[in-house]
């Protein structure tokens, strides 16, 4: 096992999936000569050339259609939209094309791309570089979303995405690229559905992903030694379609849960995780479920304000002890 | 195009003909749904352009618009009709219906409702055209109100750029729904907003198969000899409304007088006739066979064939079994 940051991990994935099949193809902005904004495809221009490692202009929509109708034709794209903010622009062919074609063409015609963007709150960047888009994509039939929290499942999936014959969008996190951990020295395909317990515990279920597992391993820390609760932290990498029965199993378990997402409230992956527990263990809940989740509020500059928008663990432990009656 | 070929020509535009006034038959039978779209008064656009690319071999791309473009790449024309009946037998499997018709063998990569999505998809075909080496060509057939998308100019530019086997064909009807071209659009000439892309343009009379058929053998030689795309403007009319719900009220009746006169199914007939290359009674029986295989193959096939199974409402959403989903082969 050796320890990389995501950017690396990222970084391996296409070089490996690029070296073993000439139609993997990588594009985007400033992906190529000058690297990637998150270094993703450091080197890449450099060893695969111009054709495979496509610098291209700054029309989201467009080049998210030309990844998806060269992958009509069995290249494999792995199309990076520089923030998440900008992928409201290629919604069309994200949506309409990609998620659709391969039901409309009576499975005639498939959209194997992979489209990674990063996306959450980091510092200060305002309120149109700061979207947090999970919940959109994960509405969509015919879409795969996955989310991941450290590099060894930043590999692994996409890895995986580069392979799967479906349409998958990868939501990184513009302050996690940096983040250390170990990914494994061999090949890896990290799973594109179920769910991970990142920590186990019996008296509550926090269900984080990408970065709001990291509030939730932190909350459990401060719970056991502070508390006496031992939190159970299940790591939702896979949006939609979602683990029901990882979400089932574990809170069958602890009899209590709390979602933790960045995004606000409404229509969000906390109200669908409610929805589950509802329609698969509502008779284990020992308390109503509960959502910790960001402001309803386009995010602020100011960097009190930001910080206030968001969920932190410190919220995530509150929320617990409120809920165990603490 | 020798004379067999005109008269082959002519028979399919005249089957085109035929074929779409039956599926609005069919429609105000509730026999099909949803919005339709048909193509009277365009046959010789696309007939002129297939005619000189590789039907089957080219891959092609266009709107809603698309029931005779699908026949043209090969499409059988009953697995057509069976989709617009919404059947199991037809080209989508009865899950795309009259705006998403789709037959992949023949490299018909479907139609899309979205006016201008196909524009950026065709772009990304050609460039996987260009990967893998092959001498095949996308054409993309788009209406003239769709250059008015972003897509148009974006998948121009990356077209140009990365000099892709892509022709763009606009088939210039003068209308986007009811709105003409000149109310919604700064430059009518739709050839001329193209050249800012460094893209080679011309404009035909889309009426006469024979000029589109010349004129597309530039278009397409240019494309295929490997010196990027080309975008070929043919101007045409649809006689019919834009789709079912369109009583065409916006129209001067003398502009519809006028085109009605440019009919591209009777400026062949009529040459081929002055030439002696065809009698008006051959035409005719042309066109009974014609009509005799639409009621008594085509139709029946439609009416007769399942309806998709219930069971399978989901099937086809995501790919099936695919191993990578759990992490690869275990
Ligand atoms: C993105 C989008 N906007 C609006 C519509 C509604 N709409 C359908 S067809 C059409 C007009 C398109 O005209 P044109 O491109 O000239 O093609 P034509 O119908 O004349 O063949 C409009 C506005 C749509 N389908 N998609
Ligand atoms: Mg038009």
């Amino acid at each position: 096992m050796a320890v990389m940051m995501m950017w690396e991990a990222i970084r391996r994935a296409h070089d490996e999936e690029m070296a073993r099949d000439p139609l993997v193809i990588a594009m985007g902005e400033d992906i190529g000569v000058a690297g990637g904004t998150y270094k993703a495809t450091q080197g890449l221009y450099d060893k695969y050339g111009p054709e495979r490692v496509i610098d291209t202009p700054i029309s989201e929509n467009s080049f998210t259609g030309v990844g998806i109708g060269a992958s009509f034709l069995g290249v494999r794209p792995i199309i990076e939209i520089m923030s998440v903010n900008f992928a409201w622009l290629a919604l069309d062919q994200i949506v309409n094309t990609a998620a659709k074609v391969r039901y409309m063409s009576g499975g005639q015609l498939q959209a194997p791309v992979v489209i990674r963007s990063p996306g959450g709150t980091a510092h200060q960047l305002g309120a149109q570089h700061s979207a947090r888009m999970e919940k959109v994509f994960m509405g969509i039939a015919g879409l795969r979303v996955v989310t991941p929290s450290n590099p060894r499942q930043a590999y692994g999936l996409l890895k995986s995405a580069v392979r799967c014959d479906d349409p998958v969008f990868i939501n990184e996190h513009e302050l996690m690229y940096n983040l250390k951990g170990e990914v494994p020295d061999e090949e890896y395909f990290h799973p594109l559905e179920g769910s991970e317990v990142a920590r186990e515990g019996r008296d509550v279920t926090l269900f984080g992903y990408n970065i709001s597992v990291h509030w939730c391993l932190q909350a459990a820390e401060t719970l056991a030694r502070e508390d006496g609760i031992q939190a159970e932290v299940v790591d939702l990498y896979a949006l939609s379609p979602l683990d029901r029965e990882g979400i089932r199993r574990s809170v069958a378990k602890t009899h209590r849960a709390v979602v933790v997402e960045e995004a606000e409230a409404p229509v969000g992956v906390g109200a669908e995780v409610m929805a589950v527990l509802n329609e698969e263990c509502f008779f284990e809940l020992d308390a109503p479920p509960v959502r910790v989740s960001a402001a309803m509020v386009p995010i602020p500059y100011n960097r009190r304000l930001e910080k206030a928008a968001i969920p932190n663990p410190q919220r995530v432990v509150e929320a617990v002890r409120r809920l165990l009656g603490r | 195009m020798n004379s067999a070929d005109k008269k082959r020509v002519l028979r399919e535009m005249l089957f085109a003909r035929r074929f779409e006034e039956r599926c609005y038959e069919a429609y105000v039978e509730r026999k099909i749904g949803g919005f339709l779209h048909l193509y009277p008064g365009q046959e010789a656009c696309v007939h002129g352009v297939m005619e000189a690319a590789r039907p089957g071999h080219d891959y092609v791309i266009t709107g809603y618009r698309d029931h005779i473009h699908a026949i043209k790449c090969g499409c059988d024309p009953k697995a057509v009709m069976a989709e617009l009946f919404g059947k199991e037998t037809g080209c989508s499997k009865g899950r795309g219906g009259s705006m998403h018709l789709f037959d992949v063998a023949h490299r018909f990569m479907g139609g899309y409702a979205l006016v201008g999505g196909p524009f950026p998809l065709a772009v990304g075909m050609a460039k996987a055209i260009k990967m893998k080496g092959g001498d095949e060509i996308a054409i993309c057939f788009l209406g003239d109100a769709a250059n008015n998308q972003g897509t148009f100019h974006e998948s121009l530019n990356m077209a140009a750029l990365w000099k892709l086997p892509v022709l763009f064909v606009c088939e210039n009807n003068l209308y986007g729904i009811g709105t003409r071209i000149d109310r919604s659009t700064a430059v009518v000439d739709q050839y001329k907003r193209v050249c800012g892309y460094g893209i080679p343009a011309a404009q035909e009379d889309g009426q006469d198969v024979e000029k589109v058929y010349a004129a597309a053998r530039v278009a397409v030689e240019h494309v295929r000899g490997g010196n990027g795309p080309y975008f070929l403007e043919l101007l045409t009319y649809r006689y019919r409304g834009h789709s079912m719900s369109d009583s065409n009220a916006y129209r001067p009746k003398e502009e519809e007088r006028m085109w009605s006169r440019r009919d591209p199914i009777i400026i062949l007939r009529d040459r081929l006739i002055e030439a002696g290359e065809l009698t008006m009674d051959e035409y005719k029986r042309m066109d009974d066979e014609i009509l005799h295989e639409i009621e008594h193959e085509i139709i029946p096939f439609a009416e007769q064939s399942p309806e998709p199974p219930v069971e399978e409402l989901e099937r086809y959403v995501l790919a099936e079994n695919d191993p990578w989903v759990r992490g690869g082969a275990r």
